[in-house]
């Protein structure tokens, strides 16, 4: 029992330093968001790497889940006789929670595991310690770049998602199930709000950007900078994301959703 | 080997370094002197915290006890622009090399210049070449690091460590892992590197033979302290039990070979005995 209490308390206390780290990073992050206007071009070959690459999944992602979307809402809907609103419930629910979330879990895997196993990479072969040796800082020259393009690629992808989803419901929907054209767009624009919904949606795929980047870089450099360190730390990106972004979903939908 | 230096103040003085990692104390009041313009080699065996020295030295550790100065500076005192100011004078020879995977060969020896200099694009070309035909590889300028042998890898990082012209160079293991003709390349160009531009440098490595051939000064570590140090001559003549083992190589001796444990004779006999969990 008090051995079950002791490494309760242990893994406990290793959480709050894991967290106290991955804190201070984040500080030192911000402090060196300079280097977004001075190393602008490293930005731009990030946003390549990052965005750019995973264009493939998340389209591919976005087509199906918004035919998904379309047959399962047709279905539902039209025992109420109101197959017309199909439009609006496709894209309400991609632009207020799958886009945004599920292009996160895409990302998180995509990019976030690759970004992670990059960076520790680097660590395990000195090339980190290379720069600060060199008198750069790493901070500067390969986290801020990184850290950046990703915040900036999510809402992108995110809102890249969303669009290609709502088609994907319009195939479905409009192409196989005979839903009237016309008013698949109408009642999509009727149902839609720009400020509550859309707005609201780029917002949490900023906030799943800034986390999952985070989250990735900084298990990168807190790596054991060892084959399995590298293994590890990439695993953990991918799932410590997968639950920050779902439980950051909960407290944003609840934020912004209320009462509406 | 032996150039006579304007100044003649040491280069390095580390004294009464203290480092714990974790609960082990890597360093229990180390002092040593690194004069300037020699080779000085610190040799000890591994685990010794020989590579640990290095990055105290260049301050991206801090010790938990006494100090390091390097060219009369405090290292661990100094504010992050001067510690950069101060390693922009300071190259590192990492074991691995540590190129830049995402550049090829020319970009990696051309990166110091671009980050901490103006120049003009053909001065830096020009600057380049030259330092890579100094390590023999001007004609691998177009390679990518990966498709590098361990002991080329180490030559281009060479010439990146020289790029900005520094005053002393420190070399992390830098025999470890060679072909005997890269090694003798390796051992020449440290020498070489040495007398033609002057500079101070600081070895770290546990290959005796090669080490003490290029050496000026030696120091021997172990258990987190100075065994030995002084000339090459002066530390093979007087040396004591444990120099004498390291150097030689002895299985056996002040450094037992058997890991420390309860007497075989009692761990044999309770083996014997029925098991109860």
């Amino acid at each position: 029992m008090i051995d079950f209490v002791a490494r309760l308390g242990h893994s406990g206390l290793r959480w709050f330093a894991v967290l106290g780290r991955a804190s201070t990073f984040l500080f030192r992050l911000l402090l060196a968001l300079d280097a977004v206007v001075r190393r602008f071009a490293l930005v731009v070959v990030e946003v390549h790497s990052i965005g750019v690459r995973s264009l493939l999944i998340i389209g591919v992602s976005g087509l199906f889940v918004g035919m998904v979307l379309g047959y399962q809402g047709y279905i539902t809907l039209v025992q109420f006789g109101a197959a017309e609103a199909l439009g609006g419930m496709v894209a309400l629910s991609l632009v207020r929670e799958l886009g945004p979330v599920v292009t996160a879990l895409l990302f998180a895997g995509r990019a976030g595991s690759a970004l992670t196993a990059e960076i520790a990479l680097m660590k395990t072969t000195e090339q980190l310690s290379a720069l600060e040796m060199m008198a750069v800082d790493p901070h500067r020259r390969v986290f801020v770049p990184r850290f950046f393009a990703g915040v900036l690629s999510m809402p992108l992808l995110a809102a890249l998602f969303s669009a290609v989803g709502v088609m994907g419901g319009y195939i479905v929907g409009v192409g196989l199930l005979g839903v009237d054209s016309g008013s698949y767009f109408s009642q999509m624009q009727a149902m839609t709000d720009w400020r509550a919904d859309v707005v609201s949606g780029v917002i949490k795929s900023v906030v799943f950007g800034f986390v999952v980047t985070w989250i990735a870089i900084f298990q990168g450099v807190d790596a054991e900078p060892t084959a399995e360190g590298i293994s590890r730390a990439t695993t953990q990106t991918v799932v410590v994301s997968a639950l920050a972004v779902l439980g950051l979903d909960f407290v944003l939908t609840g934020l912004m959703f209320t009462g509406s | 080997m032996h150039k006579v230096s304007v100044d003649d103040s040491p280069h390095v003085v580390v004294e009464d370094l203290v480092f714990r990692r974790g609960s082990k104390r890597i360093f229990d009041g180390l002092s040593l002197t690194v004069p300037r313009g020699q080779i000085t080699t610190v040799m000890g065996p591994s685990g010794s915290g020989k590579t640990t020295l290095l990055r105290l030295i260049g301050g991206q550790l801090r010790p938990d006890g006494g100090r390091v100065w390097v060219d009369g500076q405090e290292v661990a005192r100094l504010s992050n622009r001067r510690l950069f100011a101060l390693r922009k004078r300071m190259g590192m020879l990492f074991q691995s090399g540590a190129l830049l995977t995402d550049m090829n060969v020319f970009e990696n020896v051309a990166f110091p210049l671009r980050e901490h200099t103006d120049l003009p694009e053909e001065l830096i070309r020009n600057l380049v070449l030259m330092k890579l035909e100094a390590v023999g590889l001007r004609g691998a300028r177009d390679l990518s690091p990966a498709e590098l042998s361990g002991g080329m890898a180490r030559r281009v990082a060479l010439a990146r460590a020289i790029a900005l012209d520094p005053d002393m160079i420190l070399y992390d293991e830098p025999f470890t892992g060679l072909d005997p003709i890269t090694m003798g390349q390796i051992v020449t160009l440290i020498q070489r590197t040495n007398r033609i531009l002057g500079l101070t440098s600081v070895l770290v490595s546990h290959d005796v033979e090669e080490a003490m051939a290029i050496s000026d000064q030696v120091v021997l570590i172990a258990d987190g302290r100075v065994m030995d140090s002084g000339t090459v001559e002066a530390v093979r003549e007087r040396a004591s039990a444990w120099s004498e083992q390291f150097l030689n190589g002895r299985p056996d001796g002040p450094v037992p070979f058997h890991y420390p444990g309860s007497s075989y004779r009692d761990d044999l006999l309770r083996s014997a005995e029925p098991k109860h969990d």
